[in-house]
């Protein structure tokens, strides 16, 4: 990166808006990230726009139609650096739900007219269609974590974003494990860190919204909370959440569905 | 040193002696559904009349009808939380003008522990070993260790996990406490059997009036751990264990525990002698750093990130590499053990994978072993 403040992009496809809004929500630290970088394009935040290329793009949503095929890709031409943040653009989100389903019976029972609506079948992460350089999880993203990213972008360092269980940061906390002790059921074994274990630490168990941890054993994780009495189909469905699409909670939730047919 | 009677309302006297003496006391209390080492300003605070259960998977706390303090047998987390903190700023390094301030980490506090489980002082000594022993001395752990005053409770109940017997680190309480405490509950009497075992312990006990013992005293005493003894059903056959363990790498039963493991690191995250740790540099906008000191995990595959990625890749490779290094690698590494027979890694596993089970089945040779052939509960 030269000398210069890199110029930041934050594009919106598919989603919700909750993880540029995590931007804006650093509050004590936005003034310092507005200093240390040009804000570009951020339409959630200004009117103004600076052109094109980019230092550093920040994708937030999935790609769910045929024009967001065609920007994504205009995107990465024109970013040095590509990051998606949230479990749309890393995931394909809530939304890829359809892609278990018809989308068609869908769009005719939600739309007057879905003659209007182009849409694709399914809804993919970001990674399905480009290279992306680093991905945020969460639903939404924590922002602490992007913060560690902008500094560690300007400070030349790997950014320190784990892709450890959120039991680790959970034990780090000094919980005591809602599951073990609470028979919570709990996905927090095969969920990815980076929220700061935030439901345990609230006595509930964790929903994976960070999707899946580097090394997932998800077939154990469906026994453990079989041996709680948890339903197959509640299994299933928590499995497909946010992080529904994206392996090895998609396989999991298959291996589920194919049991209850059998 | 001399074998006391001590009153259960002493109990708090002893608790404000230790106080006094300039001491944070920590004790035992029940804290959310779990019994908690926290600090604490009187034997109030103590979890008196509760008493835990653990197996394999599960923990829960029952009240029953007993005046007894010290019921329960071991907390969640050990002792370490304070000796080695799960997360520990190392140093701070400031932009101060043209040149950059340095803040190293400091500890005044000095810690005092009330109710030092058998296999929880073994397992303070191995981090000893570790920490304090050989040419590179942890400067963190050296100030919080060497202030810090230790008074051992022996057990009078065990948990289903327990097995500090057949890993030697129990049930007696083994040398380095500062104070020793049995609590005597039975034929409608209720005292402490106290004994100091150094000077600081001695001190601190000059301020309490103790009655001696009688000559009962001794085999109530003695009758009371052989009652825990053999309460112990759970064990590990350590003869031989070490050889078995390197020469099987490849045994079957690694892949069998490998379907259950969760590699969530619970195991090692509550294990009391568990050590590695990773390091990280948190910067931030203004150019300021902290480094910072975090429990790690060997379940984890950043654990093993070198040049072109991580060693293990298999969850299989990882819980074998914790496994022989616990009962096997260690003893090259550090004359022991790596195991205090506590039985958290068992409690606290949510498909409640036992190590005693594996260890058994891993010592049954390859070739005559059937899969599943010790199975889980």
């Amino acid at each position: 990166m030269s000398n210069t403040k890199p110029k930041l992009a934050v594009w919106k496809f598919a989603s919700c808006d909750g993880c540029q809004l995590s931007l804006l929500d650093c509050e004590d630290e936005l003034l310092a990230v507005a200093e240390a970088v040009q804000i570009a394009y951020f339409p959630e935040a200004t009117r103004e726009v600076v052109e094109g290329p980019y230092d550093v793009s920040f994708v937030e949503g999935s790609v769910t139609t045929p024009h967001d095929e065609e920007r994504i890709k205009e995107i990465r031409e024109m970013s040095g650096i590509v990051i998606t943040l949230g479990a749309c653009a890393t995931s394909g989100g809530i939304q890829a739900l359809r892609n278990f389903a018809d989308v068609n019976e869908f769009t005719n029972i939600v739309y007057a007219h879905p003659e209007y609506i182009s849409t694709l079948d399914t809804s993919h992460p970001i990674s399905d269609y480009i290279n992306v350089d680093f991905e945020l999880r969460g639903c939404p993203i924590d922002k602490y974590q992007l913060l560690e990213v902008v500094i560690s972008l300007l400070a030349g360092k790997r950014p320190a974003i784990p892709t450890h269980s959120v039991c680790m940061d959970c034990k780090l906390k000094l919980n005591t494990c809602v599951l073990v002790a609470g028979n919570e059921p709990c996905l927090g074994p095969v969920t990815q860190a980076g929220c700061g274990a935030l439901c345990p630490s609230y006595n509930r168990g964790c929903y994976g919204c960070f999707g899946p941890q580097d090394s997932a054993n998800t077939d154990s994780m469906t026994e453990v909370w079989r041996h709680l009495g948890v339903s197959d189909d509640t299994i299933l469905q928590t499995f497909r959440g946010f992080n529904g699409f994206i392996e090895p909670f998609k396989g999991a939730s298959e291996r589920l569905e194919e049991h209850k047919n059998h | 040193m001399e074998l006391n009677v001590m009153q259960p309302d002493q109990l708090d006297d002893l608790i404000q002696g230790i106080s006094l003496a300039d001491y944070q006391v920590i004790g035992p209390m029940e804290s959310n559904g779990a019994i908690a080492y926290e600090p604490i300003e009187s034997a109030d605070d103590l979890p008196r009349g509760i008493i835990d259960h653990q197996r394999p998977g599960k923990y829960a706390l029952q009240k029953i009808q007993s005046s007894r303090f010290f019921g329960y047998t071991v907390s969640p987390f050990s002792w370490k939380k304070y000796l080695y903190p799960p997360v520990q700023t190392l140093f701070k390094a400031e932009r101060n003008g043209q040149g950059i301030q340095l803040e190293t980490d400091s500890h005044d506090v000095k810690y005092a522990f009330i109710g030092v489980r058998a296999c929880e002082l073994s397992a303070i000594k191995i981090q000893d070993k570790i920490f304090l022993g050989g040419d590179y001395v942890d400067l963190h752990y050296k100030e919080r260790r060497e202030n810090a005053l230790i008074v051992a409770v022996e057990c009078f109940n065990t948990c289903e996990t327990c097995f500090c017997d057949s890993v030697g680190s129990g049930p007696e309480i083994p040398n380095g406490a500062d104070i020793v405490l049995t609590e005597i509950l039975e034929s409608g009497e209720h005292y402490f059997l106290v004994r100091s075992e150094t000077e600081a312990g001695q001190e601190i006990l000059n301020q309490i009036s103790l009655k001696d013992t009688e000559n009962n005293h001794y085999l109530i005493k003695d009758a009371q751990l052989e009652r825990v003894r053999a309460k112990l059903k759970r064990k590990v056959q350590t003869t031989g264990l070490k050889s078995k363990l390197l020469k099987n790498p490849d045994h079957p039963r690694w892949d069998e525990v490998a379907e259950r493991c969760l590699a969530c690191s619970n195991c090692t995250m509550v294990c009391p002698t568990c050590f590695c740790a990773d390091v990280f540099d948190i910067n931030d906008l203004d150019g300021n750093t902290k480094r910072e000191r975090r429990w790690d995990s060997c379940f984890t595959s950043d654990f093993t990130y070198i040049h072109g990625g991580n060693i293990r890749h298999s969850v299989k490779s990882r819980y074998r590499q914790w496994l022989t290094h616990k009962f096997a690698s260690w003893q090259d590494q550090f004359d022991s053990l790596g195991c205090v027979g506590c039985g958290r890694c068992i409690t606290w596993c949510p498909p409640g994978i036992d190590i005693t089970e594996e260890l058994k089945a891993l010592s049954i040779p390859p070739n005559q072993y059937k899969k599943g052939e010790i199975n889980h509960v």
